[in-house]
């Protein structure tokens, strides 16, 4: 794949890290790394590895920036069907998903107010989702964030 | 095929000079040419005087000083095994060419990983890419299992990896048409990849081993992968003591970072099986420590499992012995010389896992030649066929 990686001059650098992080680093000691960039197929197999080891899908946020500012942010995770409807989902990958969403409008705030919410609820762990060992459901983990947001004010 | 015409004119000059002494040695230079033809004898190994000849090819990085310290290991030890050095380097296409012909003349090689820079032109192949297609070493095969003298987040890991190893994402088939847009071709055929299966549902049957798992991204490779897919479940269903799953590969890795213990045996194509066994070596401990073997009908090529040069460790006696020690374990077992082998063996893990002597790369604070030492005294221990300390 040699001709490939001449073309992505750029990011040929990190593409050798990409390959370095996988012989070895990325599963022992990921923090160092720190942006990575890299083609369609080692992305995908690496956006589901590091999701796998902050947690899992149901923490990971994601968005899709296209030019002219057109973007369209998504959580990793699939449908679900099988928790669908049951006030059972987790859900932290949408709403840091939709963070994303605020900070690329420029609503940095906004973007901050909830995040830092979101992250102090699953600090406290008084509150979580099944996915993340707690008991409690989808709207009592977002009431919680809420009344966190409205303590803010 | 000039080397194996030379080959065959050698060996029909060596016979009536030298009789009957060289006989066995022209009968292996015969045998290997001429199962080319044939297809039905397979070439013994390359033993005289009950001596194996193995190749080795030192490569780059950290490869020539590990292999030292194989080749004192197995002097001290009397392993009977004579090694034929080849050395190669990226420059000419001679040497590789040398370290193929020697490899067919042997069958069995160990080595350490030739350097592929990326500033090469397309036109010059992976060095060890060209042995592994020319040789048909069609399986990877890496064995990953925790170690209990070494510290990582996950334990009780046992999972074997059998990736294909000639086509793929490897095929070496690149074209740029229009300038600034570059195809690359994924090959998958149904002889390799049923190949390859059946390889690994055979492993798995040997090992006593419960459940295969093909790694895939069919879901977007409909084609390629659907046929790597479709070869797996044929030969899955001449199995049925063994269980059959699949997984996606991105899905695969995410697994194997929060749950590894759920995977057994695993198979897939060639970009899959560098990734996920990377990925595998990092959680039982890193690249220091996971061997590898390639496996082809005729030959066998030995090396550490990750493929590393090692450049930035090299030559300051710091890289971990651990990894190649064990492939070369791998050859004395592939050799049959099993007494050897568990000797070597149990003396490389006892280092590990009871006097913990451990490299930089582990967390310890011992070089390269003191983890040699230690194993080398430990065998001495055991029995006494050694030589001098």
């Amino acid at each position: 794949m040699g001709l490939n990686r001449v073309l992505f001059l750029e990011a040929e650098d990190q593409i050798k890290c990409i390959y370095i992080a996988l012989r070895t680093s990325m599963v022992q000691d990921p923090t160092q790394f720190d942006v990575l960039v890299m083609p369609n197929l080692y992305g995908d197999i690496l956006s589901d590895l590091c999701a796998g080891l902050i947690g899992g899908l149901g923490v990971t946020p994601s968005g899709n920036i296209g030019a002219n500012g057109v973007a369209i942010f998504e959580s990793v995770h699939g449908t679900a069907p099988d928790i669908a409807g049951l006030d059972m989902a987790n859900p932290t990958a949408l709403l840091l998903s939709a963070v994303m969403m605020l900070r690329h409008m420029g609503m940095h705030d906004y973007g901050k107010k909830i995040e830092t919410a979101c992250f102090d609820t699953i600090r406290d762990k008084k509150v979580l989702t099944g996915d993340l060992g707690g008991k409690s459901k989808c709207s009592e983990f977002t009431e919680e964030i809420c009344r966190r947001v409205r303590d803010m004010d | 095929m000039a080397a194996s015409s030379a080959v065959i004119s050698m060996s029909k000059i060596i016979k009536p000079i030298w009789g009957g002494r060289l006989a066995t040695t022209a009968k292996v230079f015969g045998a290997t040419v001429s199962s080319r033809r044939e297809k039905s004898t397979v070439p013994p190994p390359a033993k005289y005087g009950g001596r194996h000849t193995v190749t080795l090819i030192p490569g780059d990085g950290i490869g020539p000083e590990l292999l030292n310290h194989v080749k004192e290991l197995f002097r001290f030890s009397c392993v009977p095994v004579d090694f034929e050095v080849v050395n190669v380097s990226s420059a000419t296409e001679d040497d590789i060419n040398n370290a193929i012909t020697a490899i067919r003349r042997n069958g069995v090689a160990l080595k350490g990983n030739i350097e592929t820079l990326h500033t090469l032109p397309a036109s010059h192949k992976s060095r060890n890419n060209l042995l592994r297609t020319s040789l048909d070493l069609y399986a990877n095969v890496m064995h990953c299992k925790s170690l209990p003298g070494v510290q990582t987040r996950h334990n009780n890991i046992d999972i074997m990896i059998i990736r294909e190893n000639t086509e793929g994402e490897y095929s070496s088939l690149e074209h740029e048409s229009v300038s600034g847009v570059v195809e690359c071709l994924k090959i998958i055929t149904r002889t390799n990849s049923l190949r390859i299966a059946e390889y690994a549902f055979k492993l798995a049957r040997e090992k006593g081993r419960k459940r295969v798992t093909a790694v895939h991204k069919a879901n977007i490779m409909k084609l390629g992968d659907g046929l790597f897919l479709q070869c797996c479940r044929e030969v899955a269903a001449g199995y049925p003591d063994i269980a059959f799953d699949a997984m996606i590969v991105d899905n695969t890795t995410m697994q194997l970072v929060s749950k590894p213990q759920q995977f057994d045996v695993m198979v897939m194509p060639n970009l899959y099986g560098n990734v996920v066994s990377n990925v595998c070596a990092g959680l039982v401990g890193g690249p220091g420590l996971v061997p590898g073997a390639n496996y082809g009908r005729d030959y066998a090529v030995f090396e550490t499992a990750t493929r590393n040069t090692g450049k930035s460790i090299a030559d300051r006696n710091i890289a971990n012995p651990t990894a190649m020690l064990l492939a070369s374990c791998m050859m004395l077992d592939h050799l049959k010389l099993h007494d050897y082998a568990t000797m070597i063996r149990n003396a490389v893990l006892t280092t590990m896992n009871e006097t913990r002597l451990h490299t930089a790369d582990i967390g310890g604070q011992g070089t390269t030649s003191e983890v040699v030492q230690a194993i080398m005294r430990n065998i001495q221990s055991k029995g006494p066929l050694t030589s001098e300390l």
